[in-house]
């Protein structure tokens, strides 16, 4: 089967995203840098660990006095659904549904988009209000790296499925894109499942105390 | 070089290697920056040796002294010993597993690239006020220190560097997963083709430590952020952390390779099948699961407390069990064995005992309260060109001798060969197994220079006369490579006589499609299988039919060369010099700027023909 | 070029059968994310309430974290579908050497 040829409902398998070598190969290799993302970002963690509240004085405000529920909870609900959005691009894309695949996609932009907005917005709120930045402290060091890595992989997403959206809009589904939408969407996953922990670690569990 | 390539002049050569995906090209490609970059770290061990040949020398000052260590360590460890070991596998692993190419042609080109152009950063800062001062760890007490740019290049060069890496490891590990041929399962994987596979999961979760590490202190150097800033909050301790927990499984990434090509060289040339073959894919995964369990074995004396040390300590010694396994089972493969006295084979016999050596005064490091004693001394400098040298830089000298047919289509001159080894061979034992004692008596290492009459003199001297003895061998061995090139007298599969795996079924050097039908496996050392039964080469597990290749492309050259000039901008911010944003803008938009258009511009690749494929087979007067 | 498509012999059958199949995993997904929001709510919930000690709630909506991104993984990644042997080993591996590396960042970084 050769990957730039024109399918139709019949003959669109099953698995698209593994149906070729290439695609296999795609696939596996994608799956192997998530494994290394990991750890990269479980490198990450473990120094806004050791760093969080490290401040040089006492008029530093700490994470219990900085983060705010409302906003963060916010911020979550756009980046989970955002997921589901993607989630059921993918649905269309083994449907052999171009048309709706985009549309989706165009949401989990959208939603994608919003979350970076609110997070520019929360940075600056940072800066602003409470002189928490990059260089004021150890603990602003290691809150912006993480949750800037972070941040970064969301805008690196954004340009890559747009560019996958519209490189691909006018001739519809093969088995040479198809592969590329999935790991695009494996690597959103990705994403959020990196935001459930930094909801949970950097924000819920810096307001416990 | 295949005959193609001779017909061409120089410019479209040069071309063809700067655009090539051919994993036997890049493989060339990182046999020449890697055997550069061997050259010029080994020159800087020469200048060490003769600023250390007798005491209170003035040969280099104090200053660039520490400059020349640390391009030393560095240089080696990433830009010469790293390279090389991708040279082998990249040129055997896809042969000897029956693949056409690796997984990803075009990443691998990239990786190359990567690579290729952070080195070339690291060692521009000669030019620029200094190079890095701080050592190859790079401690970020002493790096953030350090005045000058020396710190920021090994800082971008080695992050530019390590991200070829990384994506080397993946493309290995695919290939090695998806593209086996017909009846190559896991437990019939000749053992080289094992430890690429465990080294490339082991680059795959140490690199990114390594990455985090040097994006932190980027940061802290160029970015005013505060990691390492002790008086901001920061502690040091954490790149000491960051930087072993990559640097421990980096000498297994480098070692287990090493043991991948003596695996090979003792069934070849013992003529007798590889001894305890399950056991030692079994002690491959171990020692590279357990290489992440023990980083802190290098910072024993930072103070973590009894409890973590005694673990790391224990843990440590553990490797020792299956490095044990591995030892046992050469030595027996050996044992009844029709012995033939290679240079590759010299390399591998001299390999054990001083491996051995190197892993004995591991363990004695390994005891956490003794390290108090031996630790920052030349013991530890003994202890790990023990290890490195007696093991990795002695498989990359057999590896050359071994695979150089296959990869350049003639043989290097055997006799030339030992003399290599037998000057390398004294020199390397006179070096350093002197330092052991030096380190003993009190030479602490990093020293630019000593006192006479505290009895460091004799020793030093007999240090750097050992030197000497290794210069000579790496020059005949240029000598001789120069020589073999000129005279260029082709030979054939197996030249060695004694091939047992995939590789030397075929021709040498293989056609860029590698093989015309893809091979059906039978069992381990597939090749050898084939040969006792009479038959002259590999039964095809596919009809005769059309080949998908891939194309060049210039993309990866120009994707690497982008983030170097990003990096010249990032180096130069902290000067607040008003170019050094422009600069990184426009690195990163031509880097960006060519992922895009590999990103929008199809790449099917090309088919190379049956009908082509047959009428290759009437010029060489049929081969199969 | 192994193809895993599931055969009938009748193509159309096989489409019927295909669509039925993924809206029904397509269901499970979407009750997997009935349940994340859900996690979350309360983890949220759990903070927002001043009362808990800080030794329940940390360990708690850590947990939560953890399950939530199970469902994750194994419903919106597949991961829970053939040939996600390799995919999972490796992720696996990198979470050992990720959770060790925080261990030793929050035990023996400051003393």
């Amino acid at each position: 089967m050769h990957a730039e040829e024109k399918l139709t409902h019949e003959t669109w398998p099953a698995e698209p995203e593994k149906s070729t070598l290439e695609a296999k190969n795609k696939f596996l290799g994608f799956w192997f840098f998530l494994g290394g993302e990991t750890v990269l970002f479980a490198s990450l963690f473990a120094t806004y660990l050791a760093l969080k509240d490290k401040v040089p004085d006492t008029t530093h405000t700490l994470a219990k006095d900085l983060f705010d529920l409302p906003l963060t909870f916010v911020a979550t609900m756009l980046l989970l659904t955002s997921s589901l959005t993607s989630v059921y691009a993918m649905y269309h894309m083994k449907n052999f549904n171009a048309k709706k695949m985009n549309l989706w996609l165009i949401l989990t932009l959208l939603l994608g988009a919003a979350f970076l907005a609110l997070e520019v917005y929360e940075f600056s709120h940072y800066v602003h209000e409470y002189h928490h930045t990059f260089t004021s402290s150890a603990f602003g060091s290691a809150f912006y790296t993480l949750v800037g890595f972070h941040g970064a992989h969301v805008a690196f997403g954004l340009l890559w499925i747009t560019t996958l959206i519209v490189r691909n809009y006018n001739r519809g589904l093969d088995l040479y894109n198809a592969p590329k939408f999935y790991v695009a969407s494996l690597y959103w996953h990705f994403i959020d499942v990196v935001w459930v922990f930094i909801f949970t670690v950097v924000y819920l569990m810096g307001m416990v105390g | 070089m295949s005959t193609y390539a001779q017909k061409k002049g120089f410019g479209a050569t040069l071309w063809d290697y700067l655009t090539t995906v051919d994993h036997k090209k890049i493989a060339i490609l990182y046999l020449i920056a890697g055997g550069f970059f061997f050259v010029v770290g080994g020159l800087e061990a020469v200048f060490i040796r003769i600023q250390l040949a007798v005491p209170n020398n003035d040969f280099v000052s104090a200053g660039l002294f520490n400059e020349i260590i640390t391009m030393h360590g560095t240089t080696m460890i990433f830009l010469a010993a790293m390279p090389l070991v991708f040279a082998f596998m990249n040129a055997v692993m896809p042969l000897q597993i029956g693949a056409r190419d690796v997984a990803f042609p075009f990443v691998n080109a990239l990786g190359f690239w990567l690579f290729f152009f952070g080195g070339v950063f690291l060692n521009l800062s000669w030019f620029f006020d200094g190079a890095p001062d701080a050592g190859w760890t790079s401690y970020a007490s002493l790096a953030m220190a350090s005045k000058g740019h020396g710190v920021d290049f090994y800082v971008l060069g080695l992050q530019i560097s390590g991200l070829g890496t990384l994506i080397g490891g993946i493309n290995f590990l695919v290939t090695i997963i998806n593209m086996r041929a017909p009846g190559m399962t896991y437990m019939r994987m000749p053992l080289f083709t094992w430890t690429t596979f465990v080294t490339s999961a082991l680059i795959l979760f140490a690199f990114p430590p390594l990455t985090v590490g040097l994006v932190l202190m980027m940061f802290d150097r160029m970015f005013g952020s505060n990691f390492f800033v002790t008086t901001m909050g920061g502690n040091t301790v954490i790149w000491e952390h960051l930087f072993w927990i990559f640097g421990h499984p980096e000498v297994y990434i480098l070692i287990l390779p090493a043991f991948g090509i003596f695996s090979e060289i003792f069934p070849m040339f013992s003529r007798k099948r590889l001894f305890g073959y399950s056991s030692m894919v079994f002690a491959t995964v171990l020692i590279g699961f357990l290489g992440f369990m023990v980083w802190a074995h290098h910072m024993f004396t930072t103070g973590l407390g009894p409890v973590a040390n005694a673990i790391f300590a224990v843990a440590t010694m553990a490797i020792g069990v299956p490095t044990g396994i591995k030892i046992f089972n050469w030595l027996f493969t050996i044992w009844g064995g029709s012995v033939k006295f290679t240079t590759p084979m010299h390399w591998a016999l001299a390999f054990i005992p001083s491996f051995l050596a190197g892993g004995v005064t591991g363990v004695m490091l390994a005891a956490a309260a003794a390290d108090y004693q031996y630790h920052d001394t030349y013991f530890v400098v003994a202890h790990f060109h023990y290890v490195i040298v007696g093991g990795v830089v002695f498989a990359i000298f057999a590896g050359t001798h071994l695979y150089w047919p296959k990869m350049f289509g003639t043989m290097l001159n055997e006799t030339l060969g030992k003399i290599t080894f037998w000057l390398f061979f004294i020199g390397f034992h006179m070096t350093f197994f002197i330092q052991h004692f030096l380190g003993l008596w009190g030479m602490p290492r990093r020293v630019f220079t000593y006192l006479p009459g505290q009895g460091f003199e004799t020793s030093n001297l007999i240090s750097s006369i050992g030197a000497v003895f290794m210069s000579l061998a790496v020059i005949v061995m240029l000598y001789n490579i120069i020589m073999t090139s000129v005279k260029n007298v082709k030979v054939g599969n197996d030249p060695w006589g004694d091939g047992r795996t995939l590789e030397w079924a075929l021709p040498s050097p293989p056609p860029f499609y590698n093989f015309k039908q893809l091979p059906l496996v039978r069992g381990l050392d597939a090749y050898w299988l084939e040969k006792m039964e009479g038959k002259k080469g590999m039964t095809p597990a596919e009809p005769l039919g059309d080949i998908h290749m891939p194309n060049s492309s210039f993309l990866p050259f120009v994707i690497a060369f982008g983030l170097f000039v990003a990096a010249f901008g990032a180096l130069f911010n902290m000067d607040d010099k008003a170019w050094s944003v422009p600069v990184i803008i426009i690195g990163l938009l031509i880097t960006f700027g060519a992922m895009f258009l590999r990103s929008v511009k199809d790449d099917h690749g090309f088919h190379i023909h049956k009908e082509e494929l047959m009428e290759d087979d009437n010029d060489k007067g049929v081969k199969a | 070029m192994a193809n895993s498509q599931l055969n009938s012999g009748n193509p159309r059958v096989d489409i019927e059968y295909r669509r039925k199949k993924s809206a029904e995993e397509m269901k499970q997904q979407v009750v997997s994310f009935a349940l994340m929001i859900f996690l979350t709510l309360i983890a949220f919930a759990a903070v927002a309430m001043k009362g808990a000690s800080a030794w329940f709630v940390v360990p708690f909506i850590l947990l939560l974290a953890a399950v939530q991104v199970v469902f994750q993984l194994y419903y919106f990644m597949h991961m829970k579908h053939k040939g996600h042997e390799a995919p999972s080993m490796f992720l696996y591996s990198g979470l050992l050497v990720g959770l060790i590396t925080i261990l030793a960042f929050t035990t023996i970084i400051w003393w």
